[in-house]
């Protein structure tokens, strides 16, 4: 038995999650809400200053409030500061109000340095350096394919556009942070985090302590998107501060201000791209120069984690013949990190809004455009249902033509997410009375892991889900990865999947029975004498797959007086393979649309040039998608239980800002080539304001496209590295 | 940082005065604790509270708490951290998210934007004391059902604004409800299962099934 039942009785019908209860009645417990005995408030103390070095702080004025427990510096004086926000020290005390006294007594003595906050300004041959060694821009990643000059010569039409993207922040709900407790030999921390193996081995490696002696605990969490992998300074800072006050616990929860600082962010993304097709309407040829600015540094370098610069280019439709060449470029800013679908928003924006160009070149309609172009079947097939929803056929016109003040437009755009399962582990106890306990390192961001651990072991012991028990989030239990890149369920899945064929086969052996799945099931069980233990592991199986699908369309009415941007309808056509839990994947498909609607119109972190700080660091300024900006979203999921267990948290998320652009184009008959796509950017694009800003900028983006070429005539030693 | 069921710092609260008569002067000494407590709590009205911790009494799901804070403590961590009720979020800490949503007398109100102190006298409800000896309330019941959270740390802040918004208005339209809780921030994208939630607890409408289209590589051929 070492496949799927043929029937399913517990996956692919919708299961309310296992924990909403917990969720419902305020009794889940965050690490924001554990409160163990002798617990301490803490903050951090940050940079004032966008660059500069820190020479002093009045560590002891912290040290005389009263209440305050402990102090801790993030880094020896003096402190080299690379972006406004930086982490500089730590305070704990016994309330909040005694750890706020003590930020405003900690006088910080810093020399002030010239900085750049702005990517466009950045890659000046004359701009502040982030770091002295080397310039802003660094050296490029290229990739060729066929011969794309060649093919670009050769295609009968061809069209070329501008594009840029805005840093966007995470803004999880629950901002990043531990409680942690630690006395100098053993700690235990309750994460805020993504992934508790790795917040382990970070918190373990920067307290010098064995792995062993670090326990990381995570039964809640609020929301992560790609921010939360690391322990972070936070985590490290927290350990610290608890080390200093003899192992009391500390609770260091960010700020939202901090949040939108020191956390990470989407980076921004520039770039030209061209596109060459034949007289039948295919690719040919594809080219894009490029570059992404994820702040002073790469992910790596800053605690951070994961998370660069580069942006998938010529991936959904891809041309045979291909150039590409990307950059990355250093700001004085919070460094990037994952976020949802790393990449993938920006680029699907920038492939699919050159596609919908290149049919108005073309004189094509952009939805055949794309089935000409499309290599997936799958893909294929959800353009079409998609198109169906929506009515398509019956109601699409040429970009620009629907009549009147407020113009009705449609849009469309298709993702692809490759990433596939693995890293997981699972062990399964059973007990005499045939009820199941499963342990799995994986955590529960918000996808609902926690309700599929159970529903996967039912369905392969065939017995009713409530006579098991799933318990996840803590390092104590078999290793699994960190919940991202939308690998959970398809390495999770298969690793219970495995845990429970081998309990199956121990079962059956102890109890001389054959099969002991179902009914026989507690028969069987009750003939062992203690409880046995089986483990799994992920492998190659019935569960095992890769590549995930969608497409989107948006209907949109933009008000060319006010610039105002009605969404009204948006539908979604996806797959995942086999749907384990159909309730729980329309929220995650909602979710990632509503994200994609915030990056569409919305979410820009924006930088002060005169002063370097986050203009917008908190919910007010820096906008998110609210209850009144969603429209109506029709879900269709597609279930292909024979292409195993896929995650959907990124597919989902990537297409639909490049809908939205795609839509909004098409009402307008003019195309905002940058996102958020505001009312302000619609009213300049029309030409219906006396500023020009919006062609403006387009003209800089060029501008600082050819100043980032220039580059690879300069010696190679004087670039950085590329942020992947 | 424990709910402190007597306050100590409170010298003067009716309690403590009654409970240091002997138990037959009680009766008589009533009516005399009741003027003494008025005249207490005036002449502290006239002082002014602060910097350090003053005595603050809150209703909080029907019961009363005495606790000890400084003036500046919002009505948010008072609940978190000195009443030890997580279930109220913070999430903003400045009247933008919603996470942090209780109700005042009925009313939902920011409690990170409401100092402790100011909440006195009102009836306060807590994500904790929505459920009764452990009924869910309909509400309650129709977001586990529908979905209506992924990570669940908006979750109290909603249901709180839902609740307020049925009891004002039993039959809340998709535009209502979407109004009724504009005030609540979901990074998940729960919304499209909130108003679910909501219109089916009201017996508005019943959350929409799931689409799901069976597809094998047949079907692509």
């Amino acid at each position: 038995m070492k496949t799927w039942p043929d029937t399913l009785e517990h996956l692919s019908k919708p299961r309310p999650r296992v924990d909403g209860r917990e969720k419902v009645t305020g009794r889940a417990e965050y690490a924001y809400d554990v409160l163990p005995q002798g617990w301490l408030y803490a903050v951090i103390l940050r940079a004032p200053v966008a660059a500069g070095t820190v020479t002093g702080i009045d560590l002891k004025a912290g040290r005389r409030v009263p209440g305050v427990r402990a102090v801790v510096l993030s880094q020896p004086l003096p402190a080299r500061v690379r972006f406004y926000g930086q982490e500089l020290a730590a305070v704990a005390a016994e309330t909040r109000e005694a750890c706020e006294d003590a930020l405003r007594a900690m006088k910080v003595q810093v020399r002030e340095e010239p900085f750049v906050v702005q990517e466009l300004e950045a890659v000046h041959p004359h701009a502040s350096r982030v770091f002295e060694e080397y310039g802003n821009i660094s050296k490029a990643k290229e990739s060729r394919q066929g011969d794309p000059e060649a093919a670009m010569e050769d295609s009968s039409t061809t069209v070329e556009g501008y594009y840029a993207t805005a840093v966007n922040l995470h803004q999880p709900m629950e901002t990043h942070g531990n409680t942690v407790r630690f006395n100098g030999e053993e700690l235990l921390a309750w994460s805020s985090t993504q992934g508790v193996f790795g917040v382990r081995d970070g918190l373990a490696g920067a307290m010098g302590i064995p792995l062993s002696k670090a326990r990381v605990i995570t039964r809640y969490m609020g929301g992560g998107f790609g921010s939360k992998f690391p322990a972070g300074a936070e985590g490290r800072l927290a350990a610290e501060l608890s080390k200093a006050t003899g192992g009391r616990p500390v609770k260091l929860m960010l700020t939202r201000f901090d949040e939108s600082l020191a956390v990470g962010n989407r980076p921004s993304c520039f770039a030209r791209v061209k596109m060459g097709t034949d007289s039948n309407g295919r690719i040919k040829a594809y080219e894009m120069t490029g570059f992404g600015c994820a702040g002073y540094a790469g992910g790596g370098s800053s605690e951070g984690g994961s998370g660069g610069a580069s942006f998938p280019a010529n991936h959904l439709y891809p041309a045979e013949n291909a150039r590409i060449d990307q950059r990355s470029v250093t700001i004085n800013a919070g460094s990037g990190r994952a976020f949802r679908a790393p990449g993938h928003p920006p680029g699907v924006f920038i492939q699919e809004s050159l596609m919908d160009q290149m049919a108005l070149a073309l004189d094509m309609d952009p939805l055949e455009f794309r089935l000409r172009n499309d290599d997936s079947p799958i893909r294929r097939k959800e353009f079409e249902l998609g198109a169906e929803r929506i009515g398509w056929k019956e109601t699409y016109r040429k970009p620009g033509s629907s009549p009147g003040v407020i113009k009705k437009g449609l849009g469309c755009a298709g993702s692809y997410w490759g990433v596939p399962g693995g890293d997981s582990n699972a062990e399964v106890q059973v007990n005499p009375d045939g009820s199941v306990v499963i342990r799995c390192g994986t955590q529960d961001i918000g996808t609902g892991t926690s309700t599929l651990v159970p529903l996967v072991a039912a369905e392969v012991l065939r017995i009713d889900p409530n006579l098991i028990k799933g318990e996840i989030g803590d390092t104590r239990f078999p290793y699994s990865g960190g919940s991202g890149g939308s690998r959970t369920a398809p390495s999770v899945a298969p690793a219970v999947f495995d845990a429970c064929v081998n309990a199956l086969e121990a079962v059956a052996g102890k109890s001389g029975m054959k099969d002991v799945r179902g009914e026989k099931w507690t028969e069987a069980c009750g003939k062992l004498r203690y409880p046995i233990v089986a483990q799994g592991e992920w492998k190659k199986g019935p569960l095992s797959s890769r590549g995930a699908y969608g497409a989107q369309f948006v209907e949109v009415e933009v008000d060319t007086e006010t610039g105002f941007i009605d969404l009204k309808r948006i539908v979604a056509v996806h797959d995942c393979g086999l749907v384990i839990n159909p309730l729980t994947a329309r929220s995650q498909v909602n979710g990632g649309i509503i994200m994609g609607i915030g990056g569409a119109l919305y979410e820009d972190r924006i930088m002060d040039p005169v002063s370097g700080v986050v203009l917008n660091p908190n919910y007010e300024t820096y906008k998110l998608p609210g209850m009144a900006d969603i429209p109506e979203i029709d879900v269709v999921l597609l279930n292909f239980p024979e292409r195993g267990v896929l995650g959907m948290g990124e597919p989902v998320h990537i297409p639909t800002s490049a809908a939205i652009a795609n839509a909004v184009a098409n009402a307008l008959g003019v195309r905002v080539q940058t996102l958020p796509i505001t009312p302000a950017k619609v009213l300049s694009a029309l030409g219906q304001t006396g500023d020009d800003f919006y062609q403006r900028s387009l003209s800089d983006l060029q501008r600082a496209l050819q100043r980032v070429n220039e580059v690879a005539s300069l010696p190679q030693e004087t670039l950085s590295e590329f942020v992947v | 940082m424990k709910p402190r069921k007597e306050s100590i710092g409170a010298r003067f609260t009716r309690r403590t005065f009654i409970k240091s008569l002997g138990a037959t002067a009680v009766t008589s000494a009533a009516s005399f604790a009741e003027v003494s407590a008025s005249e207490m709590k005036a002449a502290r009205e006239e002082m002014p509270l602060g910097p350090g911790a003053v005595p603050v009494t809150l209703r909080v799901n029907g019961k009363v708490l005495n606790l000890e804070l400084e003036p500046r403590v919002t009505l948010t961590d008072a609940l978190r951290y000195h009443a030890e009720l997580t279930g109220t979020k913070t999430g903003c800490d400045r009247a933008s998210c919603g996470a942090c949503t209780v109700l005042l007398d009925g009313e939902p109100v920011y409690s990170c934007m409401k100092l402790a102190i100011d909440a006195q006298g009102s009836e306060i409800t807590t994500i904790e004391g929505l459920a009764r000896d452990g009924q869910l309330t309909a509400l309650q019941e129709s977001f586990v059902e529908t979905d209506a959270l992924q990570c669940g740390f908006c979750t109290s802040g909603f249901l709180l604004s839902a609740t307020a918004l049925l009891a004002a208005n039993p039959a809340p339209s998709r535009e209502d409800v979407k109004h009724g809780c504009s005030g609540n921030l979901c990074r998940c994208g729960s919304q499209p299962h909130i108003v679910h939630a909501v219109q089916q607890a009201a017996g508005v409408k019943k959350a929409p099934q799931v689409e799901l289209i069976p597809m094998n590589r047949e079907d692509l051929a």
